[in-house]
This record gives C-alpha cells, sequence and structure tokens, in this order.
C-alpha cells in the first residue's frame, strides 16, 4: 500500500525538541559538571527504574507522532487520492486492536457483549441475550461505547500527555528565561515592568484565563474551518494552541524563582570582577548568570511535566481541553464518568486511563526528586 | 500600616486595569462581538440582521474606545471599553446571556461555595500540617518513608478519581450520602460532608510533602538543638518552635487563597452540584456566556490582590520583626 507521511505542527515540534536535546547532550558529552548529576540519576536504584518507565511511554509517544495518510486504491494513471484519516506508526503497529471494533461495552477479554440484545436463532425465533463479541477474547481491557479497544484508546492518549507536558515547557521557557532573569539583573524600571507583568497574570484565576483564551482559539477556528484539512489537523491546532496558552500563562512561577537567584548573583564576586573587566551585559548574561541558574531551569521542567499531565484530564473535563475527537486521558475518563451509575458498572474504561495517567505522572514524579537531589545540594534529604 | 494599606489599594488599580485590558482583548478585538453573535445564533440562523439583533440585544453594538457619533463626554463612555470592562469596578457586571443579572446571581452563590471550600480549608490546614509534623516526629524511620511515598502515590493520582471515586463509593455503594446535589439550611451538612472529605484527600500528598519539606529543613537549625538541649520535649520543641518558625511560608501559601473561598471550585461544585460560583463558571465557558467569565476573572483578580495584603499583615502577625511601612 501506497503512503504518503504528513507533518503536523506539533509532529516539527517535537523533532525540534529532540533535535535540541541532542544537540546540548553532544556539546556537553565531555562536561564533567554536566555528567555528573545525571550519571548520580542513573546510577540509583529510583532513577533508573523511574527513567526505564518513561522511556517506554516516550517511545510509544513518539512511534504516534511519525503520522502518514494512506492512498486511496484508483484507476491507474488516475492523480494520487489520499485517505482523510492520518494514521501513525503506532497505528500500523497496533493495526488488529485498531480495527478489531465491536459494537459497544465490553468487558476486559470478555466473551460477549456488555448490553443484551435481541437475537434471532437460527429456528427464527426471537429472544434476548447478549451477542458474542465479533473478537472475544482479544479486548485486553475491554472496549468503549462505540466498541473501540480501551487499550488502543490508553496507549493513543499517551502523545497527547507527553505533548502537553513537553510543549508546554517549550514554550513557557523563552518567557520564564529571558523576563525572570532581566528583571533580577538589571532591576529599576524593568524589573517594575516585568514584576507587574506576572502579577497581574497570577492575579487571574488559572483555569479562568486558560478557558477564556481556549474558548477565543476555539471561536477562532470554528470561524476558520476550511483551513484544515483533516480533522487530525484541526485537532492538532488546538492542542498547540492549548500548550501555547498554557506556556504563556504558567511562565511566572518560574520567572520568579529566576528573578530571586539573578538578584543573589549579580552581587557576586565573579559577576563583579566581570563586570569590572568591561565584559558586556549580554556577555555577562550568558556566560556568567545563565548557566548558574540552568539547575533551576532544568528542576522546574521536571516538576512541572507531571502536574501538565494531570491538568489535561481536568481542563478537558471543564470543556476548555484537547479537541474533543482528540484520543486523551482525559476525554477517556469525561466519556466513561457517567457510565458508573450503570449496572453492572462499566469500569474498565476509567480504570485504564487512571492507571496509565498514574503510572506516568508516578514515574515522573519519582524522576524529578531524583533530579532535584542530583541537582540542588540543598534539597538532599529533604523529601 | 495605614499609609501601606493606601499604597496597596493604589498599587492594585493598575493591576485590575490591566487584568480587564487583557480580557477585554481576548473577548473583544480577538473575538469580535459579531464571532459572539455567530456562536449563539447557531450556523443555520446566521444573517447580517440576526448578528446586529443579537449585539443591540445585548448591548455590543458600540464601538471598542472611541463612539464618533455621540455627543461630548459620551464619545468615550459610551463604548464596549467602559460599558462592559471599567463598569466591573463598581460590580456592575450587567446581565448574562440569558439576561439574569450577574451581581445578584453572584450574590446568591458565593454562600454555597463558601460552605464548601471554607471547611475544606481549615480541616485541610489542619489535618495536612499535623500530618507533616506527624512525618518529621518520625524523620528517618519506616514511617517517615512510607510517609513520603504514600503523599507521592497520592499527588500522582488525578483529581477527578478521587472525585468519580468518592462518588461512586460513598454515594452509590454504601449510600452514606447524596450522589450530589445541595440544600440551604440545616441539612446542607449531608451534602457537604463528601465534596470536603474527596477535596481533603485530593488534597494530602502534595501539601503535606510541601509542608514536611519546610519542618525538615527548620528541624536541622541551631536553634532546635538548643531547645533540646534545654531538655524540651520533643513533641513541644515541634509544635512550638518549628512550626512557629515555618510559619512564614505556610502563610505565604495559605493566606493568598483565603479570599479566594468565595468562588469555590470548579470541578468539586460541578461533580457535586453545589449551586455555587465554580459551578457557576464551568456552566458559562460550557455555555461560551463572556460576561460572566469577564465578571468571575475580575472577581477572582481583586480576590487575590486582596490575599495578597492579608499575607501581608499576616507575616506582621507571625514574625514582630516585620513591619509593615
Amino acid at each position: 500500500m501506497m503512503i504518503k507521511p504528513v507533518l503536523l505542527w506539533s509532529d516539527a515540534l517535537i523533532l525540534l525538541l529532540l533535535a535540541t536535546v541532542a544537540v546540548v547532550v553532544w556539546l556537553a558529552r565531555k562536561n564533567e559538571t554536566f555528567r555528573a548529576p545525571w550519571r548520580q540519576v542513573m546510577r540509583s536504584r529510583m532513577g533508573a527504574a523511574t527513567a526505564l518507565i518513561l522511556s517506554v511511554y516516550v517511545g510509544i509517544g513518539l512511534l504516534d507522532s511519525l503520522h502518514y495518510v494512506e492512498r486511496l486504491p484508483g484507476a491507474p494513471g488516475q492523480e494520487a487520492q489520499y485517505s482523510g484519516e492520518v494514521l501513525s506508526a503506532l497505528d500500523a503497529l497496533l493495526t488488529p486492536l485498531r480495527v478489531n471494533v465491536e459494537k459497544t461495552y465490553s468487558a476486559p477479554l470478555a466473551t460477549h457483549l456488555y448490553a443484551k440484545e435481541t437475537i434471532t436463532g437460527p429456528d427464527g425465533v426471537e429472544y434476548r441475550d447478549y451477542p458474542p463479541l465479533k473478537y472475544p477474547g482479544t479486548h485486553l481491557l475491554g472496549t468503549d461505547k462505540v466498541g473501540q479497544d480501551v487499550l488502543y484508546l490508553s496507549l493513543k492518549s499517551i502523545r497527547t500527555g507527553l505533548l502537553i507536558g513537553s510543549l508546554t515547557t517549550l514554550i513557557m521557557l523563552p518567557f520564564a528565561l529571558t523576563l525572570g532573569i532581566a528583571a533580577g539583573y538589571f532591576g529599576g524600571r524593568i524589573d517594575d515592568a516585568i514584576q507587574y507583568l506576572y502579577t497581574t497574570l497570577n492575579s487571574i484565576p488559572g483555569v479562568l484565563l486558560i478557558a477564556a483564551a481556549v474558548l477565543v482559539v476555539q471561536v477562532q477556528i470554528e470561524t476558520h474551518a476550511d483551513l484544515f484539512e483533516t480533522a487530525a489537523a484541526r485537532s492538532d491546532v488546538r492542542l498547540l494552541a492549548l500548550c501555547a496558552i498554557l506556556g504563556v500563562t504558567g511562565w511566572t512561577g518560574l520567572a520568579r524563582l529566576l528573578r530571586a537567584e539573578a538578584l543573589k548573583l549579580r552581587e557576586l564576586e565573579f559577576v563583579q570582577a566581570a563586570r569590572a573587566f568591561g565584559v558586556t551585559d549580554a556577555r555577562i548574561l550568558l556566560r556568567h548568570l545563565l548557566p548558574n541558574v540552568m539547575h533551576l531551569v532544568l528542576i522546574t521542567v521536571v516538576i512541572d511535566f507531571s502536574g501538565l499531565v494531570l491538568a489535561e484530564a481536568v481542563l478537558s473535563y471543564v470543556g476548555v481541553g484537547v479537541d474533543p475527537g482528540m484520543i486523551s486521558f482525559g476525554n477517556m475518563i469525561n466519556g466513561a464518568r457517567l457510565e458508573l451509575a450503570r449496572e453492572p458498572v462499566v469500569w474498565w474504561q476509567l480504570a485504564a486511563a487512571f492507571l496509565f495517567m498514574f503510572v506516568l505522572v508516578l514515574a515522573a514524579n519519582l524522576f524529578a526528586d531524583q533530579v532535584r537531589d542530583a541537582l540542588d545540594p540543598k534539597s538532599r534529604g529533604r523529601a | 500600616m495605614l499609609n501601606y494599606l493606601l499604597r496597596r489599594v493604589l498599587y492594585a488599580i493598575p493591576i485590575l486595569l490591566g487584568v480587564n485590558l487583557l480580557t477585554f482583548g481576548l473577548f473583544f478585538m480577538v473575538n469580535t462581538p459579531d464571532d459572539m453573535a455567530r456562536i449563539h445564533l447557531g450556523a443555520k440562523h446566521v444573517t447580517a440582521e440576526a448578528i446586529k439583533r443579537w449585539k443591540s440585544e445585548h448591548g455590543y453594538d458600540k464601538p471598542l474606545f472611541f463612539n464618533a457619533s455621540a455627543a461630548g463626554a459620551e464619545k468615550v463612555s459610551d463604548t464596549l471599553f467602559v460599558e462592559k470592562s471599567l463598569k466591573l469596578f463598581v460590580f456592575d457586571f450587567g446581565a448574562s446571556d440569558d439576561g439574569r443579572d450577574i451581581a445578584r446571581e453572584i450574590g446568591q452563590r458565593m454562600w454555597p461555595s463558601l460552605a464548601i471550600a471554607l471547611p475544606t480549608f481549615i480541616v485541610g490546614l489542619l489535618a495536612y500540617v499535623s500530618f507533616a509534623l506527624w512525618l518529621v516526629f518520625f524523620r528517618g524511620t519506616a514511617l517517615d518513608t512510607g510517609g513520603v511515598i504514600l503523599c507521592v502515590a497520592l499527588m500522582s493520582i488525578s483529581g477527578l478519581f478521587y472525585v468519580i471515586g468518592g462518588q461512586y463509593l460513598m454515594g452509590k455503594l454504601w449510600h452514606w450520602f447524596p450522589i450530589s446535589g445541595y440544600q440551604p439550611g440545616l441539612d446542607a451538612w449531608k451534602f457537604m460532608v463528601m465534596p470536603v472529605l474527596v477535596s481533603l484527600i485530593g488534597g494530602i500528598g502534595d501539601s503535606s510533602r510541601f509542608y514536611r519539606a519546610l519542618f525538615i529543613e527548620e528541624i536541622g537549625k541551631d536553634y532546635v538543638r538548643t531547645a533540646r538541649a534545654k531538655g524540651l520535649s520533643d513533641l513541644r520543641v515541634l509544635f512550638k518552635h518549628v512550626l512557629g518558625n515555618a510559619m512564614i511560608p505556610i502563610l505565604t501559601g495559605v493566606v493568598v487563597v483565603i479570599p479566594r473561598l468565595f468562588m469555590g471550585s470548579l470541578i468539586i461544585e460541578s461533580f457535586f452540584g453545589i449551586p455555587g460560583l465554580g459551578s457557576y463558571t464551568i456552566d458559562a465557558i460550557q455555555a461560551q456566556d463572556f460576561a460572566i467569565v469577564r465578571s468571575m476573572v475580575f472577581l477572582g483578580s481583586l480576590l487575590y490582590i486582596i490575599g495578597l495584603v492579608l499575607t501581608d499583615i499576616s507575616y506582621t502577625w507571625a514574625d514582630p520583626r516585620v513591619r509593615l511601612e
């Protein structure tokens, strides 16, 4: 079958992020001060174990970021027609899970459907019973309301969660770094202006600010619906907009930390000496301040990550999260939470979403602890 | 002190103005009133006249900042910015899209919000701090390690899980409390227990771990050794000296949220059907009622700034060395 690769905006940003990380690692590979803390993280049992779990998640997320569309069968010589459905490498690997769709709910590994139906027997007599599944015993975690495999949905949700966690950081970092360090280093008017900016942003209740911005984006997407070729492209833009909004509203915490640190560093001897030698401000900022606040940046990034994954679920519940058509933990929970009222209870979809999210967030939290202990000598043994 | 308060009030004005400009920019300039009308009318009924009618019904048929057709001072005052944004400063919130007075709704709905948020806040603070002190008391033992692991595990669980799980267990399976709803008066407690319990459990991991870290840092200091050398009991050292000295960071995180308790919690209120400001906000977001969202943003910012001032005042109470000038 012929395929054509598709590069969604988020895929491009992931590649950019990966490339940046790779370049940084390559440049710093000989630098002992850079390597020592990471060696410490990887040597601890907890650090290695959580890093392994996280890399499995990241691997799944990356596979799910290689998108393509299939070429529709057509007459030879005709111009190529492509399917409107954007698939990923993960979809290709999970094809049996993706296409083996049942009619509606079925419990994990069940052989029969969740709901009774009227069945016409071979002798023409109608009776009500649980109809057998089309693919009995293959759905490890059951199926959802429209019969999709829950394991497949859970694996697809991973990319959404990881994207929110990482792209938001990517967008937030430039704001936090420039504004935070500038406020602390230059002081005076610049400091006042930046402080005003983040107090104003901080004063707005977080969810409301995000909701307001997402509502606006939603209206813009609806009014310009013709710009998007596929549903995947539309939900991708909405996801990016959500990351951008979370990033633009979320830089204040780190900026405040960096401001305080820059305020302290600027009075230290090595910065004073650099200034006495006539080194320009730009150079002092880049060579003397930036490397000395990097540990704060790294610690904040890993700590924020887990919070963002959890936030996605809440925001999707409020109705200002990712596109309702996108597979995400939040949308999985949202779709299933009312089914607890049914008898017997439909628990597997909720359980799967919460479990996959829990493992990811727990690993991220424990990994963050290890990173903090390694990078921040003051925190050692504190938590 | 009075001087300080006056300065803080003056400082609040530019911040609130900034907040208003931001929401005004989002809701009137990025999104025009025409877009708003289109969303509310639905795709089928969009005609130029219908949009015009909707805008005039809801008072959106004015220029943004400058009304050339009006006379005198009305050139500036008869505009969307003054009508929809600046009037928030005098608590004139206007009407929501379904025509109800927003200020009155807020006045009614803040009490149920407070009925849930205040007990959650007080019991939560006491419980989290005590749990953290208890962990610190057993520091270095298996109890402490186990407690910290429990905290990390609890904070890694989505908040929605606690709500859904709590509702299922306490409401549906055990029939302890009604699953959702609210009733003013004496019977309110039946509806309050579950949301409060669920919020408490949801917050324990994060907060206790934070407080424990504060106390552990404090307990390594010299004055603690001195106190113990004087023969004071461990409990007295913990509750009097360590807690007292860790008060400033605790207050920093805690006092600022007190005024915002009025606004309730979006998730808790909407899941438990509490008719408070949280569910009001979430309904407004889902119905894309921008008038309510704008009012709540303004209210939230105002309460936050009040919280910041209260935080500063509370420092003088916790630490006599702090003077507000």
